[in-house]
């Protein structure tokens, strides 16, 4: 079992360490750097030559490299290119109002999502059923922008019951977010219920058609019991992995929702950068949310693992 | 219990693909979201023939006019006509997305199929590549290379192939994985088959049918992307007219002027829901659970 | 006294593609006494499951009620609320299930899935349900109850599982049982222990059953009276003894006249043609299109299930006829061959599927697992057919896998001739590949479901002979005629055939390399008994055309019988005996041979199975000494532990491997 679990985080360990270096030697490879960015259009000779200087960009790369991976272990990320602020800094108070997005959104749609995927496989080719199931398809596929386009048209513009916008600054205590962010959790919401409940509706329809469950119907066993003890802790085991690569996205990809709410999150942060060219930040948070996302789903993994009993025993045994 | 005794004699690929075809059709998700499909690809053909107005024609004393008899939806901020960039709005997304998406399905099919056949140490490290690649957020990965290069169709195209075809390689894998343990791989290899052989004859005929439908997801997405980038401002370059952009336009103008949001909003929500639609139905044709897939 | 369960024209069925009605199930009537033992036999696609199902009140997802009741204890069981129904099914009425993994709940441990159907069934105060539930577990002669209490259902074997199944059905103290296929995919020592168990406990308790299977050996064990089941329909129902011995339907007749025997060297007859689809039998008896004794009447008027003197019940205009037909038709004599050259030749052949671990390989570390298989030394004569038998886990398939050349030895060579054969197929030349050929257990596996016939034929051909394109059809059509299939086939794809049309058509591709050798894995099992017997009869032919050299894989040692020259005997993977198949069959033989031969169960009433030893399933061999050493029921001491046994041979080539000497083998 240790064996097991010790094999996966180095598993784990290593695709952040090429996540790592993919990082690092894009930014090398491609044209220009922090000083060309800082200086702008003064990037040129002698100017050039010194901040890179005293940036120690003229080192050789792997010892930059090296430099630059040391720091992140320890949480330093070195300085912005502009402004010269400690990244670390500034990425804090952004990578909170994410997370505090992202918990908002989860904690609505995942007990939404698999109360209506339940439902939905319980009650399949049902009215219910084709109504979520239709809505979802919607949800799953209208681009956040669209959607967000049009919900504050309709609650902001029209209804004016939610702000529309957030103008709480990055820094501001987590309670000040209310009611701002409840348009972009919604929205949020809403996209991560229709994948969500997508995949429990299909797993509880497969598990329903099992030989086992025919054997508890035949067995006597009252059909909400059967539902509840037989199947749904068969169907639910993998909505975990599903849940795990939703909040990585949430975290990694809601980008376009918070430029359309103006939230002060990671994303924008890094739309910014990249609109700056301030690589050492964009490097800061592709590093961090490549983490986030390995992290997430090998906790995924090893909860499945944890959970079922069949790949329990395929670990203890130590295949 | 049914067993279904052979009427048809005939079994070309040709008729196949009819037989799939009619599935997709006879099925109320199938039809509608084919039809849409086809709408928006006739319309972006022919749209540059049938608009009423120059797509780029801005007129002053037109400015943010709602829709009337002239301009049956309204003008936009620089009073150009929204029905006509509405119209036009998808080219670029289709020509962009309709040349990556084969290309994407392509090489991250033959290189899951590869691995997936080989497997061992080589696989194994191929594999934490491509997850390493996978946890980078897709805007990322695509702004970094789009503020670097430009956003002309040379780069966006080769761009959304490339990062787009990762996902490919792990669901081409997969389906290899599960091809490769059936008895006629084993059968065609006990007979002295070359590996090339197996894959082309044993292999590709089987794992096609999941990379029709991942490819049908793969375009939603890229789609996705591709107008997402256009409303962040990374992507087409105006005036060319195209949804993302009139979106991120009339955006802050859309509580006076809300019909220069809502016609490409319908537009581009259509395409991908007819998209999305068909390729469900085609699943459901074709025998492959797509719902157990989350967003990568 | 009244019946049990009393079926009264009860009709199935299902909307098809078309939109029409299909019938799976048409005008059952069956009643059951209390304490009597049914059988429903009848082959795939009879309704046989359908109607026990039925008979719980529960159709599959598709299915629905046509016509007439089910009455369990004078409960209509389509008519009753649905806490009634719970309140019956599992309770006085119970099922053991075909497949108890898939039936078992994987995410609860035995002893919560017994306390649910203690809780929900019996009367006993919940004080108690854990003594009962360890109870249960003993009286179905599991080992360790409070142990399995504990353990995931995916952790037992399917013995135990089986067994499991049993004590949750009984733990509603039922009146009636319901078993579908209960033992079919279990080992033959394991089936014929879990029979035994269900008699026993059937008397014991004077429960009634209801057995579901197509295998009549079973059937002829556990039950007082047969219910034949054809297309649907009831087409013979009588007492045990009558319908096995003197069976008054020309269907049964064919039916047990294509069941290979292990007292009967000939091969069985094959029954020609495939019952109709679900809606397409005619307006005559549905079974007219394959019976012998047809007549203008048959095809025109459907004949009613009427009694005959003797005391069945019988769906046929000419029963009399079809009881003197009995015998009339006689099984082909099984073609047999002299050893003359060597063929093929495993020379002390080891198998291992286990790869050492990275770390260990990192360390430097010797795995000490022991080979899959090992110790293998098997000379096969030109143009004879030895047949492999075994338990599951016996190592058979692994060890058609390495003639292949698909899994590489450990140890030892294969040698075709003299000449030894690479170890890989992908080393071997085109000549090598193109004499051993490979078949399949299960076609719809073997065959690529995108490939039509033609393409599927052409594979060989196109390899190993170059052929054109017009070449290519006309040798197709002989190959595919070779195997009594039409030129019309060839544009169909496998998802177009019968399952016996899909192994055929395997075959013909194994043949169409003219092969030297030909191996066969399992190539009967997933098929029925009549279409089991063509495709014996296919194979038979063709080694006395071809003069092909077989090895014959199989866990049913009555087709080895029936098809082998010589048998070679298996546990975990090490030889036991080998021999003659008469020599092996009969007279002297290994103690392991004779636990196998005792657990055979013949289509007759009046046979029983001999069990002498456990039917425990083995992970592994054992270190050292004899492989059966473990299960031996004449285990002589410690030297079984620690010695490999000698091969005692009788002078010729039948030889045992076993510490007990020769003559006191009996």
């Amino acid at each position: 079992m240790l064996r097991m679990l010790l094999r996966r985080l180095f598993l784990g360990a290593i695709t952040v360490w090429i996540v790592s270096v993919i990082i690092f030697a894009g930014v090398e490879v491609l044209p220009g750097d922090a000083c060309t960015a800082f200086l702008e259009r003064e990037a040129k000779g002698k100017l050039l030559e010194n901040c890179r200087e005293a940036q120690g960009l003229n080192r050789p790369a792997v010892e930059r490299y090296i430099e630059w991976a040391s720091g992140a272990v320890r949480g330093d990320f070195g300085v912005s290119a502009n402004g010269q602020k400690s990244i670390s800094e500034l990425v804090g108070n952004r990578l909170r109002n994410s997370l505090l997005l992202a918990i908002c959104a989860l904690g609505v749609g995942v007990p939404l999502a698999i109360f209506l995927g339940v439902v939905t496989g319980l009650r399949r080719d049902k009215p219910v059923d084709l109504f979520f199931s239709t809505a979802a398809v919607f949800a799953m596929t209208i681009p956040e922008f669209v959607s967000a386009t049009v919900l504050i048209l309709v609650f902001s513009v029209w209804l004016g019951w939610l702000p529309g916008i957030v103008l709480t600054s990055a820094g501001a205590p987590a309670s000040e977010f209310f009611p701002e962010i409840l348009l972009p959790v919604i929205v949020l919401a809403m996209v991560m219920t229709a994948h969500i409940l997508r995949m429990v509706r299909s797993s509880v329809i497969e598990v329903m058609a099992g030989d086992y469950i025919q054997m508890a119907i035949l067995k006597g066993v009252p059909y909400w019991r059967i539902v509840f003890r037989h199947a749904l802790p068969n169907a639910l085991l993998p909505a975990i992995n599903v849940v795990a690569l939703t909040i990585a996205w949430l975290l990694g990809g809601v980008v376009v929702i918070e430029v359309v709410f103006n939230y002060p999150g990671l994303g924008r942060m890094m739309i910014d950068a990249i609109s700056d060219r301030d690589l050492p930040v964009v490097q800061a948070i592709a590093l961090i949310v490549a983490t986030v996302y390995v992290g997430v789903n090998l906790t995924a993994d090893l909860m499945t693992m944890f959970l079922n009993p069949r790949l329990r025993t395929h670990a203890l045994r130590g295949s | 219990m049914t067993e279904i005794t052979a009427t048809r004699t005939e079994n070309t690929r040709l008729q196949r693909i009819g037989a799939v075809l009619r599935d997709v059709m006879a099925r109320p998700s199938g039809a509608i979201g084919l039809t849409l499909v086809v709408l928006h690809l006739v319309l972006a053909i022919v749209s540059p023939w049938i608009v009423p107005y120059d797509y780029k024609a801005m007129d002053s004393l037109q400015m943010l006019k709602p829709p009337s008899g002239a301009h049956w939806l309204g003008t936009d901020h620089l009073g150009r006509d929204v029905l006509t960039r509405t119209l036009m709005g998808g080219r670029e997304a289709l020509l962009v997305t309709g040349i990556a998406t084969p290309i994407a399905v392509i090489w991250g099919g033959f290189v899951g199929i590869f691995f997936g056949l080989v497997g061992g140490r080589l696989d194994e490290v191929l594999m934490r590549v491509v997850d390493a690649f996978l946890s980078l957020p897709w805007i990322l990965k695509m702004l970094v290379l789009i503020v670097t290069f430009g956003t002309g169709i040379e780069v966006l195209i080769p761009t959304l192939a490339f990062f787009y075809g990762i996902p490919v390689i792990r669901i081409a894998r997969a389906a290899t994985h599960d091809v490769v343990a059936r008895d006629f791989v084993s059968a065609a290899r006990a007979r002295g088959h070359g590996r090339i052989t197996i894959i082309r004859r044993e292999l590709l005929p089987n794992v096609l049918d999941t990379l029709m439908v991942e490819g049908a997801m793969r375009w939603s997405w890229m789609l996705l992307a591709f107008s997402s980038l256009s409303f962040l401002g990374f992507g087409v370059s105006p005036p060319t007219p195209d949804w993302g952009l009139m979106i991120a336009d009339g955006r802050g103008l859309m509580s006076f002027a809300p019909w220069g949001v809502l016609a490409p909003v319908v537009a581009l929500s259509s395409l991908i829901i007819g998209i999305n639609l068909t390729a469900d139905a085609l699943a459901k044709a074709l025998g492959i659970d797509r719902a157990q897939k989350a967003p990568v | 006294m009244s019946a049990l369960i009393d079926i009264r024209d009860v009709s199935v069925g299902f909307t098809g593609r078309d939109g029409r009605t299909r019938e799976v199930l048409r005008n059952i009537d069956l009643t059951v006494a209390p304490g009597e033992s049914v059988g429903l036999v009848g082959e795939s696609g009879s309704g046989k499951s359908t109607l026990a199902f039925a008979a719980m009140g529960y159709l599959k997802r598709g299915l629905r009620l046509l016509g007439g009741s089910a009455a369990f204890n004078g409960n209509d069981m389509f008519a009753r609320s649905r806490q009634e129904l719970e309140r019956i099914r599992g309770g006085q009425l119970a099922l053991i299930p075909q497949n108890s993994g898939q039936s078992l709940t994987p995410t609860l441990r035995i002893g919560a899935q017994l306390g649910e159907a203690l809780r929900l069934h019996s009367a006993l105060p919940v004080g108690q349900h854990g003594a009962r539930v360890i109870e249960l577990l003993s009286q179905v002669r599991l080992p360790d109850p409070e142990g399995i209490v504990a353990r995931f259902p995916h952790e037992l074997s399917g013995g135990q599982q089986q067994r499991v199944a049993i004590a949750m059905a009984l733990a509603g103290d039922p009146v009636a049982l319901l078993l579908d296929e209960p033992t079919t995919g279990l080992d033959v020592t394991t089936q014929a222990h879990i029979l035994e168990l269900l008699r026993d406990i059937a008397a014991e308790r004077g429960m009634a059953m209801v057995y579901v299977s197509h295998d009549l050996g079973a059937i002829a064990r556990v039950c007082d009276r047969v219910v034949v089941m054809y297309a649907g329909e009831v087409v013979l129902e009588g007492p045990t003894r009558q319908v096995l011995r003197a069976p008054a339907h020309p269907y049964a007749q064919g039916l047990l006249a294509s069941i290979p025997r292990l007292d009967d060297a000939t091969l069985p007859v094959a029954l020609d043609g495939r019952p109709p689809a679900p809606g397409e039998a005619g307006a005559g008896c549905a079974f007219a299109d394959r019976c012998a004794l047809v007549q203008d009447k048959c095809r025109a008027t459907r004949p009613p299930l009427a009694a005959v003197e003797s005391g069945e019940r019988v769906r046929c205009f000419f029963a009399d006829e079809a009881r003197r037909d009995r015998g009339r038709r006689k099984g082909a004599a099984p073609v047999r061959y002299s050893r003359d050259s060597a063929m093929l030749t495993l020379d002390d052949l080891s198998i291992s599927y286990a790869r050492p671990h990275l770390i260990d390989q990192l360390l430097g570390r010797s795995s000490d697992l022991l080979p899959t298989v090992d110790d293998i030394s098997i000379t096969i004569g030109k143009g004879e057919t030895l047949g492999l038998v075994g338990e599951s886990g016996s190592g058979k398939s692994t060890i058609l896998k390495t003639i292949a050349g698909l899994l590489p030895p450990a140890g030892g060579t294969v040698a075709v001739g003299d000449h030894p054969l690479p170890r890989l197929v992908e080393q071997r030349d085109p000549n090598q590949l193109r004499q051993i050929q490979l078949i399949f257990q299960n076609p719809d596996d073997s065959l690529n479901p995108r490939h039509t016939v033609a393409d599927i034929l052409e594979q060989p051909l196109k390899l190993y002979y170059g052929l054109s394109s017009t070449d290519l059809r006309a040798r197709s059509v002989q190959v595919l005629e070779r195997v009594r299939l039409g030129a019309h086939y060839l544009d169909r794809l496998p998802s177009q055939l019968s399952g016996g049309e899909k192994q055929r058509v395997a075959i013909a591709r194994a043949f169409a390399a003219d092969p030297e050798i030909v191996l066969c894995d399992e190539v009967t099992s997933a098929l029925d008994v009549s279409v089991q017997a063509a495709v014996m009869d296919l194979l038979n032919d063709l080694k006395a055309t071809q003069g092909t050299t077989y090895v014959f894989v199989s866990h049913d040692l009555a087709v080895v019988r029936a098809l082998s020259d010589r048998v070679a005997v298996l546990y975990q993977g090490r030889l036991c005996e080998i021999g003659q198949t008469d020599h092996v069959f009969s007279g002297v033989s290994h103690p392991y041979t004779e636990v196998l031969l005792g657990a055979v169960l013949e289509p007759d009433p009046d046979t029983a199975p001999t069990l002498t030893a456990d039917d425990v399933v083995e992970r592994a061999p054992p270190a050292q000494g004899c492989p059966f050493q473990r299960r031996c029921p004449r285990k002589v001491g410690t030297i079984c532990e620690t010695d490999t046994p000698p091969w005692q041979s009788n002078g010729g080539d039948h030889a045992i491997r076993c510490h007990i000497a020769r003559e006191d083998l009996a």
